[in-house]
């Protein structure tokens, strides 16, 4: 089994990545052995089984809400690509459909 | 430094330099110079650093050496800390505050982190001196750290060879003697496979052991960040100083922190040692089969009763980990997006935000990262979820399971770490699946949240092999007591390699 | 605009989406400040900045404040609960996924109960769940430069949400408009929000659409952005069912869309297709530790709730024989209750003579929605910046109550207080407006007035009871006001009935 070429240049447009055909066809073909991984797993699947996210079983990890001093604005904009004054600055926003709300 | 000491001080392990440091016998100062040196004569065929603080390692040895001689004057030089003075290297995905930390990706070229990863701030804190950064596999998505966008690291027994990965600058570092110690992470066997590679000792501790705080997340559930020493008593010493809870990491563990170098000479008398039949199957070396064998007869010698054991589930291993490893990694990277720091393109006049951010990460991730995105975001996507990550997250429950049911029956596993000795440059399988086949030993105890350590145990065709002991949950101490067991039996004896026209 | 808005064959149905800022010290996941109106960018750390290696640690009051705001919607508390990575990207969102909750919220299967016209109604509410807020969006246009450009504030990154999701459960814009206002005012009661919307504190969705009265199915729906008052959430489904009714009655189909509401023109326009849901990729979040939610923490906060709107305003009715629109009203606002409850205390402590237990609190109920709402409409400001205190008000009705002064007399005492903090009774004393209820003082001035206007009095006697009113009105001319109108009113008959 492996992935269209349009189902793959979907997921890199999900994943924010502009991929040259050469890149796109190679992670077509990587794909494909995700999905042999995927199949051998059915093997050992059970629906029983409660999925595992967290390898260790505490529960209840919290802070309280006290305010902690946080980083300078020259701090908090030191890596930025691109500012202006005391902002971050992104070129204009053409809405998506998935982003936040407008 | 006193005569009868003819090893260069740069060979040394932390241990003795911690003891002549508290005697007086050397200075920080010196130490660190004779690293600095070192780096100098043997960086240009290593490759292990991608950064070096030459003035800040130098007044971080001056301030080192004013805090023993305070402590010495008072007569306190007990109490000087374990690694106050001692030159170390981190993994350049450790966030250090002020100095560059890229995770070797074209993407954080140009980070410079206003903050300290939580183990940054406690080997400060300790008193150790921080050399620089090592190179590694870019976002530690690689086993031979050469996805590193700034150059090949070269094993230290062999330049025509691999150091393993992905933290191979720190195994090479410390193989080279271009530092004491290193801390690289390990979410796959990035510290194990190359310590392995590089005849040094590498700890994965328990998920959770040591803070994951500020170290730029691979996976997140399978993320451990570990030392890479000389021996297994710097091992224990190091794992000391970064273990403990965090109150800023949420998966950090409260558990009680053991002094580990009270394990390291307790010997194996008595310890049961669990062999899982199915690490010894096919596809692995010769050689390393050999010394790994020896190695294991060694310890029986010693008094350790071999059992064997059985992890059924373990040819699934890879499978769960890739699919858990992507998917994680995905959505972990997601933040590297170009808006609050990273790569912003050029010759972007006319480009919307989205666009913008395409090519930011289109440009600034190499091929490894940009294929384990793509990976994890088809294990994510909708449609998929249930049937890749639901089964992934099932399967690794039952994997986890089956490992504990074989930690049930003895105190510890014995593995090779890896299935061959470093390899060369130019025998790297095309197939990107094939080299996913060095992760086999080591993927099991991220997936489990075990700890696990690799250790040199012998030679194949002149190069190091490391053997992987694998613990139960939090037990460390257990696996300093084998592997300085091994250490002792297996004749390795601290070898080191010869580089740069300077052999111990 | 098209006027008509629910016509007899159709029916809307209204679902509504809130998300409200926790007013929390501290954000949802790291120690900075929530404070609004700070410098941009001052307010921020590795966290909420999305940096390498930052990771996140629960706020237990924000998940508090979560289950509060469960437990005063009527929910049930999830035992065990999570969260989860949305994942998508947009330059507001540091991490590239939003920390949330998928499929265990905090908080499911609650009500509201509203009432439009007199008729009462519950609203379901599906879920609350807690998640994170995404940072500050500038569309910079003010000058050539930077026209085509959008500048990040992250003091919003972080700051801990809750999102509040009803049933398709209202019919009309006006259950709608009930609803959100009911859900506010609870919110701001238990104190977990200030929800305010023109802040951006308190936000709304309104999913949208249409059927044929009767029908079982559901019309397509089309969800409602950038609604940002009580006003436009009212206008803007009044105006979008019409479309939607408008253009299934002209043959054409609504289409699965998102709209965005433009309050200056009063209308919904077009902003993007829904017709392909997002592929959000939530998974659970590995950075955080699951939940467990203990009956006995749940119980701890439920005992700890605040009298909520609807007990208040019963016990209002209740205990003071208040009208249930009065009540209700004064209910719904915690500035209007806490106000009203301190008049009832003041007039309690004065132990005011011949205020009764009821009437007094019955009183202040009245010039509450009467003038103090009037004033303060008139005035364009909050209650609590008023220069009107509880104790006034309550000292304004003593004097009535009393016989001090008329009614009429008081509306022109409480513009005065309104107006200037003045105590009512300075007022009274300086503006010599204190009633006279003197019989000898008050027969004196009957007299007088009998004698001057012997016309009306004739009136009087050939059946005209008309007549007393203007007599009535003559002998208020003379006192400007101040005679008590029940003794006048006395005094007079019997004066004239001497003289019958
Ligand atoms: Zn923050």
């Amino acid at each position: 089994m492996s992935l269209s070429r349009e189902e793959t240049a979907r997921l890199a447009d999900l994943a924010r990545l502009s991929l040259n055909d050469d890149e796109l066809a190679r992670i077509a073909h990587d794909l494909a052995e995700i999905i042999d991984y995927m199949e051998k797993l059915a093997g050992i699947d059970r629906a029983d089984v409660e999925p595992l996210s967290h390898v260790l079983n505490t529960v209840n990890v919290y802070r309280d809400d006290r305010a902690e001093p946080s980083l300078s604005q020259e701090e908090a904009l030191a890596n930025a690509p691109d500012r202006q004054g005391e902002f971050f600055r992104v070129p204009r926003i053409i809405d998506t459909g998935e982003g936040s709300e407008a | 430094m006193s005569d009868n000491i003819n090893a260069r001080l740069c060979h040394m392990t932390l241990h003795e330099l911690h003891d002549m440091l508290a005697q007086g016998q050397v200075s920080s100062r010196e130490i660190t110079s004779d690293v600095l040196a070192r780096i100098d004569e043997v960086e240009a065929s290593v490759g292990a650093y991608v950064t070096v603080d030459r003035e800040g390692a130098l007044s971080g040895a001056d301030a080192a050496d004013a805090a023993i001689a305070r402590a010495r004057r008072v007569g306190d030089a007990a109490e000087i800390g374990a690694v106050v003075g001692i030159p170390v290297v981190l993994k350049d995905n450790v966030c250090t505050r002020g100095m560059r930390t890229t995770c070797c990706s074209k993407m954080l070229e140009d980070f410079v982190p206003t903050y300290d990863a939580a183990v940054t701030a406690r080997l400060r804190a300790a008193g150790a001196v921080i050399v620089g950064k090592a190179n590694m596999d870019e976002f530690a998505m690689g086993s031979t750290t050469q996805t590193s966008i700034f150059h090949v690291t070269r094993n230290p027994w062999d330049p025509e060879r691999v150091p393993g990965g992905s933290s191979g600058g720190c195994a090479a570092a410390v193989a080279a003697g271009e530092a004491v110690a290193a801390v690289g992470s390990d979410t796959g066997g990035s510290v194990r496979q190359p310590a392995s590679f590089c005849g040094v000792v590498g700890l994965k501790p328990t998920y959770g052991r040591v803070s994951r705080y500020g170290v730029a997340a691979f996976a997140s559930s399978l993320d451990t960040v570990g030392p890479v020493t000389q021996d297994v008593r710097d091992c224990a010493i190091m794992l000391n100083v970064m273990a403990g809870h965090d109150e800023r990491d949420s998966t950090s563990a409260p558990n009680a922190v053991p002094d580990y170098t009270e394990y390291v000479e307790r010997g194996v008398e008595g310890l049961k040692i669990g062999i899982p039949k199915e690490f010894f199957g096919p596809g692995m070396d010769e050689g390393v089969r050999t010394a790994v064998e020896r190695a294991v007869h060694a310890l029986e010698g010693a008094g350790a009763k071999i059992v064997d054991v059985s992890i059924p589930l373990v040819e699934h291993a890879l499978g769960v980990y890739y699919l858990v490893a992507t998917a994680e990694a995905s959505s972990n990277m997601a933040r590297l997006d170009g808006i609050r720091y990273g790569h912003r393109p050029e010759g972007r006049s006319g480009m919307d935000v989205a666009d913008l951010m395409s090519a930011s990460r289109g440009q600034g991730f190499g091929m490894e990262v940009k294929r384990r995105i793509m990976l994890g975001t088809f294990v994510l996507s909708a449609g998929n979820i249930d049937a890749f990550y639901g089964r992934a997250l099932r399967s690794r429950r039952l994997l986890k399971e089956d490992v504990e049911r074989a930690l049930a029956q003895c105190d510890c596993l014995a593995s090779p770490t890896a299935p061959t000795v470093a390899f060369r440059f130019d025998e790297e399988p095309d197939d990107p699946l094939a080299m996913y086949l060095q992760d086999i030993y080591t993927t099991l105890a991220n997936l489990a949240g075990v700890p696990a350590i690799s250790v040199p145990c012998g030679f194949a065709d002149g190069l190091p092999v490391g053997l992987q002991i694998m613990g139960r949950m939090f037990d460390e101490g257990t696996l300093m007591q084998v592997a300085r067991a091994v250490e002792l039996t297996s004749g390795f004896d601290r070898a080191r390699p010869e580089v740069g026209g300077c052999v111990k | 605009m098209r006027k008509v808005t629910e016509r007899d064959d159709y029916e809307v149905v209204v679902g509504i989406e809130v998300h409200a800022e926790l007013a929390t010290e501290s954000k949802v996941f790291c120690g900075c400040k929530t404070d609004f109106g700070a410098r941009p960018n001052s307010q921020t750390c590795p966290v909420c900045l999305g940096m390498p290696g930052a990771l996140p640690v629960l706020n237990r009051r924000a998940l508090e404040y979560t289950i509060r705001a469960g437990l005063a919607l009527n929910c049930s508390i999830a035992v065990r609960t999570k969260f989860d990575r949305k994942n998508y990207f947009y330059p507001d969102l540091a991490k590239g996924y939003q920390v949330s909750q998928y499929d265990i919220p905090v908080a499911h299967d609650g009500y509201i109960d509203i009432e439009v016209d007199g008729q009462p109604k519950r609203i379901r509410v599906r879920r609350v769940h807690l998640e994170e807020e995404t940072a500050k969006l500038v569309h910079a246009g003010d000058d050539i430069i930077s026209a085509n450009q959008s500048l990040l504030d992250f003091n919003r990154s972080g700051i801990g949400l809750i999102e509040i999701v009803s049933d398709a459960d209202m019919r009309s814009a006006d259950e709608a408009r009930a609803y959100l206002t009911k859900l506010r005012s609870i919110l701001v009661a238990i104190g977990v929000s200030d929800c305010k919307m023109e802040e951006g504190s308190m936000r709304c969705e309104a999913n949208v659409s249409v059927r044929l009265r009767g029908s079982k199915e559901y019309g397509t729906l089309v969800e409602l952005k950038n609604i940002a008052s009580f006003r436009a959430v009212h206008r803007a489904i009044q105006y979008e069912s019409a479309r939607q009714i408008d253009l299934v009655r002209s043959g054409g189909r609504v289409t699965r869309e998102t709209r965005h509401w433009d309050d200056a023109r009063g209308e919904t326009a077009f902003m993007r297709s829904k017709e392909q849901a997002a592929d959000y990729r939530y998974f659970p979040e590995p950075d955080l530790m699951p939940l467990e939610i203990s009956r006995e923490w749940v119980d701890e906060i439920k005992s700890g709730l605040p009298e909520l709107p609807d007990a208040r305003a019963a016990r209002y009715a209740r205990e003071f024989g208040l009208p249930a629109s009065d009540a209700a009203l004064i209910a719904e606002s915690r500035e209007l209750a806490s106000f009203f409850d301190g008049v009832c205390d003041a007039l309690a402590k004065a132990g005011a003579e011949a205020v009764d237990r009821t009437d007094g609190p019955r009183e202040a109920a009245k010039w509450l929605v009467g003038d103090v709402s009037a004033a303060l409409n008139a005035s364009g400001i909050e209650l609590s910046q008023s220069k009107l205190a509880p104790e006034l008000l309550a000292e304004l009705i003593g004097l009535v109550a009393s016989g001090k002064i008329s009614g009429k007399i008081a509306k022109s005492v409480f513009e005065e207080v309104f107006a200037s903090g003045k105590r009512p009774g300075d007022v009274v004393r300086e503006r010599g407006l204190v009633q006279i209820s003197d019989a000898g003082q008050l027969a004196a001035i009957v007299q007088r007035v009998i004698e001057a206007n012997p016309g009306p009095v004739s009136d009087y006697f050939a059946g005209k009871e008309k007549a007393i009113t203007f007599l009535v009105g003559q002998i208020m001319k003379e006192t400007r006001g101040r005679a008590n109108p029940q003794e006048t009113n006395r005094i007079l008959r019997e004066e004239l009935a001497k003289r019958a």
